[in-house]
């Protein structure tokens, strides 16, 4: 479908493009327009992954490709290739969930929990990269990701929380 | 988004062939600032063709200095230990821009193309001079608190964005680029446009050139070298005003400098007038005051940005008296 008043331009065409998510590989016919933001929820119905500004400010759609924190309303999905995405659905070992997850629970790190599997996706990943020990540090590596309830000094606590149990990276 | 028809380039070959076949088409790397502006209708191509394949994803030590694959992702650039070693002003320009997931996303081609965060240029029902040539400046009279005050016309006053090519600035970088009818070096001096009469025209880029590489020659005094921004709230936002700054020194005194702006100009802003005042002498306050001026000079105010004089100012002074303190 296509609300833009200029689409006499072209014949609307569909490229035909593959997924890797979570493990699973998908074949799909998309519009080239189609993020993968939307390809996520709207077409392989993975709707763990939210769409909150929808203009890479806010970090809500926050996902892994090939291991790295990406926003995913800016990425268009014919453009992902043959990369691996990672979502919020692809943390948890059938009911073990991810220690970052189970942190979240422990240390209350959401209000309404719209932002929580972006910021959960971002900590996950923070894990990984070069972060100073300090809550500064976690601060300001979490700073793309918006939470409007205001639940940072938990979120904060649950990723200082992972980090200490598993030992952290200068 | 405007309908485009979609192309995946393979090499560097196949990315200018499509783009010199299609007039109407744009190179997608990132996609951090294409993408965004492609939903707001402001960008609007016929033909997207995607750079990501692309083998220009490299850093490597180029006679003392370095090369930057204009694929290299600013997050991995950043970290790299060539340039946190020899060039932390690039660095910390670096991780003081977007956020994690951008820096992610975002390339070093990218990044100096960068266009401006001008709500009246992002928003198309406003008019824009460097949007729709001729409608009109919707900035000039209107609300400009983020808005140039170096470097500007009567006929756009938007702000340079980017942090990492005001440090390339203060750094004399040279863009590499490709296109039908071969390659060229273009010093950063001589890549950004000034706005004067043809704000829609930003860079010395012709339509078919691709961006492959960024070098950054070797200086050794870059080592003491930093970048101080300051922004709205502590992360995640653009400068209101910004200091690269790299100082040689011997003793108490300067022996060479380099500065550039970032915040206030519309384009990344090179003061080689306050690197002169710099030159011999001591790193005194008077003297910093006297090169804070110097880098100011010419700024025009345009109502809600005079306070960036100031700031810019004193953002400029404090990163010179910081960089006097490093070892």
């Amino acid at each position: 479908m296509c609300w833009s008043k200029t689409c006499g331009r072209f014949p609307l065409v569909q490229i035909d493009i593959t997924l890797s998510v979570n493990g699973e590989r998908h074949v799909l016919a998309v519009d080239p327009r189609t993020t993968l933001l939307d390809a996520l929820r709207e077409r392989l119905r993975l709707t763990g992954t939210k769409k909150g500004c929808d203009l890479g400010q806010c970090g809500a759609c926050t996902v892994h490709i090939d291991g790295r924190r990406v926003l995913a309303c800016l990425t268009l999905a014919a453009a992902v290739g043959d990369k691996e995405v990672r979502t919020v659905e692809g943390l948890a070992a059938g009911d073990a969930l991810h220690p970052v997850q189970q942190a979240f629970l422990d240390c209350d790190g959401f209000q309404c929990g719209y932002c929580t599997p972006g910021q959960i996706m971002s900590a996950v990943a923070l894990l990984d990269e070069p972060c100073g020990p300090n809550d500064d540090d976690v601060r300001e590596l979490m700073s793309g990701n918006i939470c409007r309830c205001g639940a940072y000094p938990n979120i904060v606590d649950a990723i200082q929380h992972v980090r200490s149990t598993q030992g952290t990276r200068g | 988004m405007h309908p485009f028809e979609f192309h995946a380039a393979s090499n560097e070959g196949d990315a200018i062939a499509l783009r010199t076949t299609h007039a109407d088409a744009r190179f997608l790397a990132g996609g951090t600032t294409l993408v965004d502006l492609m939903k707001h209708d402001v960008e609007r191509p016929a033909h997207v063709i995607d750079i990501n394949a692309l083998d220009l994803a490299r850093v490597t030590e180029e006679f003392g200095g370095i090369r930057i694959g204009a694929m290299v992702r600013n997050s991995d650039l950043a970290h790299h230990p060539l340039v946190r070693d020899r060039f932390p002003v690039l660095s910390q320009a670096l991780l003081a821009g977007a956020s994690p997931q951008l820096r992610n996303m975002a390339s070093t081609g990218g990044n100096l193309l960068q266009r401006t965060r001008c709500y009246y240029f992002r928003d198309v029902a406003s008019p824009c001079n460097k949007r729709e040539p001729g409608s009109g400046c919707g900035a000039l009279h209107g609300y400009n608190r983020i808005h140039a005050i170096l470097g500007t016309s009567e006929h756009c006053i938007a702000t340079h964005p980017s942090d990492m090519a005001v440090a390339l600035m203060a750094l004399d970088a040279v863009v590499h680029v490709r296109g039908a009818r071969g390659e060229r070096a273009i010093p950063l001096g001589q890549f950004y446009l000034l706005p004067a009469d043809h704000p829609e025209l930003e860079t010395t880029l012709a339509s078919d050139e691709l961006i492959v590489s960024v070098h950054v020659p070797a200086l050794d005094f870059a080592r003491r070298s930093l970048y101080l921004k300051v922004r709205d709230r502590a992360s995640y936002a653009f400068a209101l005003a910004s200091a690269a700054v790299a100082l040689d020194m011997t003793g108490g005194t300067i022996r060479d400098a380099r500065i550039a702006l970032g915040g206030v100009g519309t384009v990344p802003w090179r003061a080689r007038a306050a690197e002169e005042v710099l030159r011999g002498r001591r790193l005194e306050s008077q003297t910093l005051q006297r090169a804070a001026d110097a880098a100011l000079q010419g700024a025009i105010p345009r109502g809600h940005n005079a306070f960036k004089i100031d700031l810019a100012r004193r953002t400029l002074m404090r990163a010179l008296a910081r960089a006097g303190e490093l070892s």
